[in-house]
C-alpha cells in the first residue's frame, strides 16, 4: 500500500468499471442497478488520481469536496481518514456519490479525462460514503462548541439536509420541519430505489440526527405554522421546500384515469412502496404499456419505473433528440439496456380514452428541430400533418416541475422573481432579514448536487449572519 | 404518534375517533382536513377535522369504515395510536359574514358540515342544517348541529323524521326564501343534485369535494378536479368551491380509479382476518 508510485505507473491503470446488476435481472426488479467498488477496485481507480497541485476536479464540484486529498487516503489504504476527509466536506456522500452527474461535473474537469478516462470521483465518494456506514466508530469526530443560537430548516430534501448537517457542525440548534411523513423530500419521494436505495437516505438522515440534527415530519409550513411565526421563535429560517408544483400539458385527455405526473406516479412508488402492493396499502395504476412525456432524469426514473412494474412497452416520447436530453448519460444508457423505447421529436397534442375514461392513446405529433432558443437549444418545430398515435394505458406527465405557492403564498412580505420563485442572491440571502433560501424553491427545478451546494454556502452565510447578530 | 383518546359508533359503520394532535387542535378552521397514515406501511388518507378541542389538544376524525384502510383505523380503540397526521391542510371556509346559512349534510358528510355550522354559528349567521341517512340508525350529528340551529332530519326510509332525500328539504327550504348560501358535503350524486336545485335560484352553493390524495399538499396533483373549465388541486385550491362551476362527472370517475385494488386489497384483508394468519399490522 505505497503511494510510492510514479506518475508514469498512474496512467498506465485503466479506468475501473463498475460492477453492475445484469439488465435482464434488474429490469423486473427494485433493486441497485449499481453495486458499488470492491475495496480492490477502490484502490486500483484512487491509485489512477494525479494529485494535481492545483486540482480542477475541485471547482467542478457544486460543494467543494478536497477531491485529490481523500482519493489519495484511499490509495494509501487508509479508508478511516478518508472518510472523515469527505465527511467534513460533504454531508451526504453516499447520496452524492450515486446521484451526481459526475460526468458534467468533477470528472469532466479531471486532466485525465483530457487524453482518456477521467478519475471514477463519484463511484470512490460513494465506496467511501457506503465503507464509512459499516465502520462508523472509526469516523468520530468531536462535537463542536454549543453556540446557543436556533435555526429553523424548511424542507428536508438535499438542501435543506445539508444546510442542516453544515449548521450543527458549527454548532448551532437546528430544527427540520417536513411536510411529509419521512424526511429526504425528493431522496425519498423522487429517485427510485434502484438508483437510490432508500436504506441509504434513511442512514444518511440518521447521521445528521446523531449529529444533534432535529426532524419534525408531518409539519407543513404555510399551514401547520407560518413563516412568521418560525421568524419569531428562530434566530434565523432557511427555506428548502423545493420545486414540487407539477405541470401539466394542458392538452385535452389530462384528466383521464391512468394518467399522472410524474411526481404522484413516482411518490406512490418510492414513499409509498406502491410496487410493493398489496402487502403496501398504496395502490398504482400498472400498465401493460407506459408512455412518459419528457426528457430528464425524471422522466427516465419515471419510464424505469413502470418497466419495472411490469409494463411489455415503456417507452419515452421526448420533443427534441437524444442529443439534447437533459438527463444524465448513465440513466440513459441504463434505460436503454433495460429496453426502454424512445421516440424522439415528437410532442403530445391529446391524450384518448375510451369510454370509461380510461387512457388508450397518445396522440402526438412529429416534430423538426428548428433555431436554438434562449437556452441554447434548438427548439422543436411542428411538422404539419404529421399527427400517429401512441398506444399506451398509463401516460405520466415528466415535463417538469415548478415552486409550489402553498409556503409563499402566507408570506406575501417575501419578494419572489418572476417564475414564482423565491428571489435570493448567490449567498441564500433573501430581503428579508435572517431569513435565507436555497435549492429548488430559488432556482426551479435543477439537481440534488446544485441544491446541496446552495444548502452549504447557505449554511456559511447563515453562520457569518448569526455571528453579526 | 397521536393517541386515540376515545372513540363512538356513530352509525353502522361510521366511528368517531378523538385523537391527539396539539398544534392541530389549537389552529384548525372549518373546512380544513388532516392526512393520516395509520403505520408503516398504510397508505395516506385525508379526513375532514369534524371538531377540535384545544384545552385537551384534540381533534375528532369521522371515519366511514369503506376500505381496507379505514376499517383498520376504526378498528383502532382508545390508547392506541395513529403514527403520522399531518396538517391542518387545505383552504379554510368561506363563511359568509351575516345572514342565513343552509347546510346539508349527507352519510358521513354530516361531520364535515358540523365545523362549517359551528364557523358560521360563531359568526352570527343564522344555521339551518338538513341532514340525512339511510334510516334513523344512519343519522348522525344531529345532537351537534341542534346547538347551532334549526335542524331538518330526513331519512329514505321515512324511518326517522323527514321521508325523502336531503334534496327534496333543500327544495322546500329554499322555495320560503331567506337563504344566503348554501354549503352542501356529501356523496358526489347528492353535492350535484343539491348544485342543481340551487342553480336556477342563483343561491351561492359551496361543496367539500373528496377526490384520491396522497400528499395532500400539492405536489402531485392526483386530487385534481375540474371547476370551471379549469384544472384545480383540491387539496391546496380546495377542497371547497362553488357547487356551480364543479365537473361532478370527472369527480366521479376519477374517484373510481383505484376501485379494482381496493377490492383487492379489501378482500385480502378480509381473508386475512378470517383465517387470523397475519395478524393486523402493528402501529
Amino acid at each position: 500500500m505505497s503511494t510510492k508510485i510514479t506518475t508514469k505507473e498512474r496512467l498506465k491503470i485503466e479506468r475501473q468499471a463498475m460492477p453492475e446488476q445484469d439488465a435482464t435481472a434488474r429490469a423486473a426488479a427494485f433493486c441497485e442497478v449499481n453495486l458499488g467498488f470492491t475495496e480492490k477496485l477502490a484502490m486500483l481507480e484512487a491509485q489512477r488520481c494525479l494529485l494535481c497541485k492545483e486540482p480542477k476536479c475541485v471547482a467542478g464540484c457544486p460543494v467543494m469536496v478536497n477531491i485529490p486529498r481523500f482519493i489519495q487516503f484511499i490509495a494509501n489504504g487508509d479508508l478511516a481518514a478518508a472518510a472523515r476527509s469527505l465527511l467534513g466536506d460533504n454531508a451526504l456522500p453516499a447520496i452524492t456519490g450515486r446521484v451526481c452527474p459526475q460526468e458534467t461535473q468533477c470528472e469532466i474537469e479531471c486532466i485525465r479525462g483530457l487524453k482518456g478516462m477521467s478519475v471514477a470521483i463519484g463511484h470512490l465518494e460513494r465506496f467511501v460514503a457506503d465503507w464509512s456506514y459499516r465502520l462508523a466508530n472509526q469516523v468520530v469526530t468531536a462535537p463542536p462548541q454549543p453556540t446557543g443560537k436556533k435555526i429553523a430548516v424548511i424542507g428536508s430534501g438535499p438542501a435543506g439536509l445539508t444546510a442542516a448537517g453544515e449548521l450543527v457542525k458549527l454548532g448551532h440548534e437546528v430544527t427540520v420541519y417536513e411536510a411529509l411523513h419521512k424526511p429526504g423530500g425528493v431522496l425519498v419521494y423522487g429517485i427510485p430505489e434502484f438508483r437510490l436505495p432508500k436504506q441509504i437516505v434513511k442512514e444518511e438522515v440518521e447521521r445528521l440526527q446523531q449529529a444533534g440534527v432535529k426532524i419534525e415530519c408531518n409539519v407543513v409550513i404555510g399551514r401547520t405554522y407560518t413563516l412568521q411565526e418560525l421568524r419569531a421563535r428562530f434566530d434565523a429560517v432557511f427555506i428548502a421546500n423545493g420545486a414540487g408544483l407539477p405541470t401539466f400539458m394542458n392538452v385535452p385527455g389530462e384528466n383521464l384515469k391512468g394518467v399522472y405526473s410524474a411526481n404522484e406516479y413516482l411518490t406512490r412508488v418510492n414513499l409509498m412502496a406502491a410496487y410493493k402492493f398489496p402487502s403496501a396499502d398504496t395502490p398504482v395504476i400498472v400498465g401493460k404499456r407506459v408512455a412518459v412525456v419528457g426528457g430528464g432524469n425524471v422522466a427516465m426514473d419515471a419510464v424505469r419505473t413502470g418497466r419495472r412494474l411490469g409494463a411489455s412497452s415503456a417507452m419515452i416520447v421526448y420533443r427534441r433528440t437524444k442529443k439534447e436530453m437533459p438527463a444524465r448519460a448513465e440513466e440513459i444508457h441504463h434505460a436503454e439496456q433495460e429496453g426502454i423505447l424512445f421516440e424522439f421529436l415528437v410532442a403530445p397534442v391529446e391524450i384518448l380514452g375510451n369510454d370509461q375514461r380510461w387512457v388508450t392513446g397518445l396522440k402526438c405529433r412529429r416534430m423538426q428541430l428548428g433555431e436554438p432558443d434562449a437556452s441554447g437549444r434548438r427548439s422543436p418545430v411542428p411538422i404539419p400533418g404529421s399527427e400517429f398515435v401512441i398506444e399506451c394505458d398509463v401516460v405520466v406527465v415528466a415535463i417538469g416541475s415548478r415552486a409550489n405557492p402553498l409556503l409563499t403564498s402566507t408570506c406575501p412580505e417575501l419578494k419572489l422573481n418572476r417564475n414564482g420563485n423565491i428571489a435570493a442572491d448567490a449567498n441564500g440571502m433573501t430581503n428579508l432579514p435572517g431569513v435565507f433560501a436555497g435549492g429548488d424553491i430559488v432556482r426551479g427545478a435543477a439537481t440534488v448536487i446544485l441544491a446541496m451546494g446552495d444548502g452549504k454556502r447557505a449554511a456559511q452565510t447563515i453562520d457569518g449572519y448569526l455571528k453579526k447578530a | 404518534m397521536h393517541e386515540v383518546l376515545s372513540k363512538k359508533q356513530l352509525s353502522p359503520n361510521v366511528t368517531r375517533l378523538d385523537v391527539m394532535a396539539q398544534r392541530i387542535a389549537e389552529i384548525r378552521q372549518p373546512g380544513q382536513f388532516v392526512i393520516v397514515r395509520r403505520g408503516e406501511g398504510a397508505e395516506r388518507i385525508p379526513l375532514t377535522i369534524a371538531d377540535a378541542d384545544p384545552a385537551a389538544g384534540s381533534i375528532a376524525l369521522v371515519i366511514q369504515a369503506v376500505g381496507k384502510t379505514t376499517r383498520e383505523l376504526v378498528a383502532l380503540n382508545p390508547g392506541d395510536s395513529i403514527q403520522d397526521i399531518s396538517g391542518p391542510l387545505g383552504r379554510p371556509t368561506d363563511l359568509i359574514a351575516s345572514g342565513r346559512a343552509l347546510c346539508v349534510g349527507g352519510g358521513v358528510g354530516t361531520a364535515v358540515i358540523h365545523p362549517i355550522a359551528q364557523g358560521l354559528h360563531r359568526q352570527g349567521v343564522a344555521v339551518v342544517s338538513i341532514i340525512g341517512g339511510r334510516s334513523k340508525e344512519w343519522v348522525i350529528f344531529e345532537e351537534e348541529l341542534r346547538k347551532l340551529g334549526e335542524v331538518i332530519v330526513c331519512t329514505d326510509d321515512g324511518s326517522y323524521g323527514r321521508k325523502g332525500f336531503v334534496t327534496d328539504a333543500a327544495k322546500d327550504v329554499l322555495a320560503a326564501g331567506g337563504v344566503d348560501c348554501v354549503y352542501a358535503v356529501g356523496p358526489v350524486p347528492m353535492m350535484r343534485a343539491v348544485a342543481a336545485v340551487t342553480k336556477p335560484l342563483g343561491v351561492h352553493t359551496i361543496v367539500s369535494l373528496n377526490p384520491v390524495m396522497v400528499d395532500g399538499t400539492g405536489m402531485c396533483g392526483g386530487c385534481r378536479v375540474s371547476v370551471n373549465n379549469e384544472t384545480k388541486f383540491a387539496c391546496v385550491d380546495g377542497p371547497e368551491f362553488d357547487g356551480h362551476l364543479v365537473d361532478f362527472d370527472l369527480l366521479w370517475d376519477r374517484l373510481g380509479t383505484y376501485r379494482a385494488q381496493e377490492k383487492e386489497s379489501m378482500a385480502r384483508h378480509e381473508e386475512s382476518c378470517r383465517i387470523g394468519l397475519e395478524k393486523p399490522k402493528a402501529v
